[in-house]
């Protein structure tokens, strides 16, 4: 098995129930004004058989262990931006690496993004090349803001 | 002095390697120690070029009277 890519179906769905709330927005009803959802990033071995078809929620099936900075669950990902409009393009995208240290791992090739104020739902599967930490930092950089870059583009 | 696996260490004392890769989708830069010929520090940086796109499109509304 291997891990796939993507915007996770089901986030697709939950967004339009107002299952998210992504950034300082203001236009979410029942929910307290301006406080958005708490997101997270978590790590996943190679072996992993996530993808966006199947993929809902977090688990910890295939996360790599915990290790130095890395607990179960990952971290929470800097949400300082509301999302944005790009041309016809909305977009979502964080302001701050994810940066864990004293870390060991051994193929790890996929960030799940996920929603842990509404019961950990999936937004996003992110896959990059094979990487192996040792006793090191791990150093995740989100891309730049932008239609065609942004980490979450809703076209 | 660094952290490695086997304690803090002088990186005088180490053997450091680095190297990288580009693609379409990421960047990457790594840094290897090795000890006596052992791996004890690895660190990499990893920066997305893109993320995901989810596309919605609208669905026609037809008309029903021909049907």
């Amino acid at each position: 098995m291997a891990n796939s890519s993507g915007i996770v179906n089901s986030f697709k769905i939950e967004l339009m129930q107002a299952l998210h709330s992504l950034g300082p927005g203001t236009n979410s009803p029942a929910r307290t004004v301006s406080v958005p959802d708490v997101v997270k990033g978590a790590l996943y071995l190679t072996s992993g058989s996530l993808s966006p078809s199947t993929t809902t929620v977090y688990s910890a099936t295939s996360e790599v262990a915990n290790s130095g900075s890395y607990t179960a669950g990952g971290s929470t990902i800097t949400q300082a931006n509301v999302p944005t409009l790009f041309s016809s393009t909305g977009t979502w995208n964080p302001t701050a690496n994810l940066v864990w240290t004293t870390f060991t791992a051994t193929a790890f090739d996929t960030l799940l993004v996920y929603n842990s104020s509404q019961g950990n739902r999936a937004i996003e599967l992110c896959n990059f090349g094979s990487q192996t930490i040792v006793a090191g930092t791990f150093t995740l950089t989100m891309p730049a803001a932008g239609a065609a870059t942004s980490l979450i583009q809703l076209t | 002095m660094i952290e490695t696996l086997i304690g803090p260490m002088d990186e005088a004392d180490l053997e450091k390697v680095e190297g990288g890769i580009d693609n379409e989708n990421e960047h990457t830069t790594w840094v290897e120690y090795y000890y006596e010929g052992e791996l004890v520090r690895r660190d990499a940086h990893v920066t997305l070029k893109h993320g995901m796109v989810a596309g919605a499109i609208a669905g026609d509304i037809g008309d029903w009277y021909g049907q």
